[in-house]
């Protein structure tokens, strides 16, 4: 079993979770995932790995409440545990001094980015960073970003904080002004990663994506996060989840997550009913 | 009773659920032998002094032993000369290629010039331990010394399961680890509820467990512990992974929505019990028509699940003819019992989708049998100008697995073949890096269950050896002593 420690609120529906998970702590690295399930009934499901503790022995997940798994977790309080994590799992992400790198995060995709960039800023690179979120309340790990980057720019879709636009529309920005980068790592929504990889094809930058498609096993035995990279089909879990951003079919990958779309709703139906209306409030958990 | 009586006997038949009953539900098919039933059907075994068909069985089970003792009623004393040879009775009694193996070879067959009437020794195993199991006695062996010798086995399935067994009773100190979150490899991932029931597997498990046997889940070697602490902290590894990467056909329209590998496909059903959502979380593809490409077993055992999942049809496409389905003939007859539709002679060559990347059909072409290849097997050829469109909601590719490359990846030093399974001494199933045995699929490409116990029981042999005599280079010889000593 894996007893969550701590846990936070980071924004709406947004959560920090951290597990004691000695052996996984231990052996880490940036890029990788781990696939977790939280009850002998449940589903599992692949989630990057934010950060770690070797010598507390902990990881930190952080998690969007949006179907059923994720909202279940979310009403799991401190103390209690779930049956499985597994990992890590997936190939590091390959950290060298390239020069000057940057560093685009959209939504929780920050979570993961996090330990890349100071992955990054260790190796002696200059760290450039874009943080992307729809609303002011969904940008997390400001501050972790900025302790590990030499310039940050904050994009919100609504114009809430920082700059009015797109994470794009800040690439553009930075290169108007004359801003040169060695590469690209960029993590968060697969619309976001197909833009940015777009833009930077154009820019001629080379971008580094991390993919998150559906998993079952995470260990390639079941082919179900097979995703197309330059005409070939690559496993996910296993030749992954990162890959070379300008040669991902990125309307594939949307596509294949919409898989189970009509379940999730039925699944997340089905627990709201036999849970009730109290765990239902959680969906929006209280403010932070 | 005389040979010309026993000979006499007709084979017993075992009750199955009827087929319009079973495909609407997930229990087991066959529902086993009464004790009286078991009695009879033992009647039939000669005990012939030279028994053929225990050469035929890869662990060498006492066979006319543990059918005597029956006939005899002592079905206590079966099972105890059934589990000296084989650790999961219950399972081989239900998966075994009897009809290859043992029965092949059996004498009451050949007089009968019939080897479908061979004494019916996986019924007669299934039935004694399911006894067993019904009547909670499976017994402790004695306790052994322990050797204060540690062993890791790397991964939980038939091969490594055998292993733990086996090295557990010579008093090693064992530890299975297991990168899904239950034991029993394809036991409990692959192979269906209705074929082989999962409390079964689990009953298997526990009784390795109370043998003192440590299971630890979750446990990605290579991953969540580097290979070298492995090494550091036991004095022998087995490595039982297994052919776990799915072949795809590598045809256009592969990764449309409703395309799936076997492996996916029966893990979400067995190890995720997808049949229950949403009761579980773990969801599955259904469809009205669901097309299932390849003619082994486990294509069978796609085919049947998609049935209980509620497909309306359920197709096997298979490129070459019936007589050439590596599928036990049992489980065919099953699956045509069922309702499965046999497309012979096809081969998918494109996949077909609607708008929002949902799989709608299939491009089929026909096949015609040409000159033998290398196997032996005519090979198919395809007919040009026969295609033709099949409509289908789900596709399921059951052509085949390769090694699971985590392993090799982790552990370079590790020899491997042009396909990349593991390099090993066929006597011994040592590999490469002393200390390091191997055995099962990750060495015979996908095979059998049955096969890779085989290979267990071998390299766990093997391993006792090492373990005491510290012998690495010449360990297939002095395994040759120590049998010519025995006899």
């Amino acid at each position: 079993m894996y007893p969550i420690l701590r846990k936070k609120l980071l924004g709406p529906d947004i959560w920090m979770y951290v597990f004691r998970a000695p052996e996984i702590a231990a052996n880490r690295s940036p890029g990788q995932f781990v696939i977790i399930r939280i009850c002998e009934e449940g589903e599992r499901i692949p989630v990057t790995i934010a950060n770690s503790d070797p010598k507390e022995g902990t990881i930190t997940l952080i998690i969007q409440s949006v179907g059923k798994t994720t909202l279940q977790l979310s009403g799991m309080d401190v103390g209690e545990a779930i049956p499985d994590i597994t990992g890590p799992l997936g190939m590091p992400t390959h950290i060298e001094k390239r020069g000057t790198v940057l560093c685009i995060g959209g939504g929780i995709g920050t979570a993961p980015l996090y330990p890349v960039a100071r992955g990054l800023k260790e190796a002696g690179n200059r760290v450039v960073s874009i943080l992307g979120a729809r609303s002011a309340d969904l940008l997390i790990l400001e501050d972790e970003m900025r302790s590990v980057s030499d310039r940050v720019v904050i994009t919100t879709d609504d114009g809430s904080r920082g700059m009015h636009g797109l994470v794009t529309d800040a690439v553009r920005m930075l290169v108007a002004e004359g801003e040169t980068f060695d590469e690209c790592v960029t993590m968060g929504p697969p619309i976001m990663m197909k833009f940015v990889s777009r833009l930077t094809e154009e820019l001629g930058i080379p971008t580094v994506v991390s993919l998150n498609p559906i998993m079952v096993d995470g260990t390639g035995m079941c082919g179900c996060c097979r995703v197309t990279v330059g005409g070939e089909t690559k496993f996910a879990c296993v030749d992954g989840p990162e890959f070379d951003g300008h040669k991902v079919d990125f309307d594939e990958l949307m596509m294949r997550l919409a898989t189970y779309r009509t379940e999730e709703k039925q699944a997340l139906d089905h627990y709201l009913g036999e849970s009730g209306c109290r765990l239902a409030s959680r969906i929006e958990g209280p403010k932070p | 009773m005389n040979m010309k009586e026993r000979l006499a006997i007709p084979p017993t038949p075992m009750p199955e659920q009827s087929p319009a009953v079973r495909i609407r539900n997930l229990d087991e098919v066959p529902l086993g032998y009464t004790p009286e039933m078991a009695m009879l059907e033992a009647r039939r075994c000669l005990q012939c002094r030279t028994p053929f068909c225990v050469e035929g069985c890869p662990v060498g089970i006492d066979i006319p032993g543990f059918i005597l003792a029956i006939e005899e009623g002592d079905f206590e004393r079966s099972i105890r000369i059934m589990r000296e040879k084989n650790l999961l009775p219950a399972v081989c009694g239900r998966v075994c290629p009897q009809e290859e193996q043992c029965q092949r070879s059996c004498t009451v067959g050949k007089a009968r010039k019939d080897p479908s009437e061979s004494v019916m020794i996986g019924k007669l195993e299934r039935f004694i331990a399911d006894w067993e199991r019904e009547h909670g006695t499976s017994a402790l062996p004695a306790e052994v010394r322990s050797s204060g010798r540690k062993v890791a086995i790397v991964g939980g399935g038939p091969a490594g399961l055998t292993v733990a067994g086996d090295l557990v009773r010579f008093g090693h100190e064992v530890t299975v680890l297991e990168a899904l979150h239950k034991a029993g490899g394809v036991l409990v991932y692959g192979i269906p509820e209705f074929r082989l029931p999962k409390s079964i597997v689990q009953k298997e498990v526990d009784y390795l467990q109370r043998l003192g046997v440590r299971f630890r889940y979750n446990h990605v070697v290579g991953r969540t512990t580097p290979v070298r602490s492995l090494l550091d902290e036991h004095d022998a590894v087995f490595i039982g992974t297994g052919a776990g990467l799915p072949r795809f056909m590598r045809v256009p329209g592969e990764n449309l929505l409703g395309v799936l590998s076997a492996n996916e496909y029966l893990t979400r059903a067995n190890l995720m019990k997808a049949y229950h959502f949403p009761r579980t979380d773990t969801p599955i593809a259904k469809g009205a028509t669901v097309i299932t490409v390849g003619g082994g077993n486990v294509a069978m055992d796609c085919a049947r699940t998609a049935l209980r999942m509620g497909a309306g049809r359920s197709l096997i496409v298979y490129r070459r003819a019936e007589e050439q389905m590596p599928a036990r003939l049992e489980e065919v007859h099953h699956a045509r019992e069922e309702g499965v539709e046999f497309h012979l002679l096809q081969n998918p060559v494109r996949l077909i989708g609607n708008e929002k990347g949902w799989l709608t059909g299939t491009e089929i072409q026909r096949m015609e049998l040409g000159e033998p290849d290398p196997s032996g097997r005519r090979s198919p050829v395809p007919m040009e100008g026969s295609e033709f469109i099949e409509q289908a909601d789900v596709l399921i590719v059951a052509i085949g697995n390769s090694p699971n490359p985590l392993i090799p990846r982790a552990f370079p030093e590790l020899e491997v073949t042009r396909w990349g399974g593991i390099v090993v001494n066929e006597v011994t199933g040592q590999t490469s890096v002393p200390g390091v045995f191997a055995g099962g699929d990750i060495v015979l490409g996908a095979a059998t269950v049955i096969l890779a116990m085989g290979h267990g029981r071998r390299a766990a042999r093997a391993m006792n050896l090492y373990l005491s005599s510290g012998r690495w280079t010449d360990l297939a010889e002095a395994m040759e002593l120590c049998r010519a000593e025995v006899r």
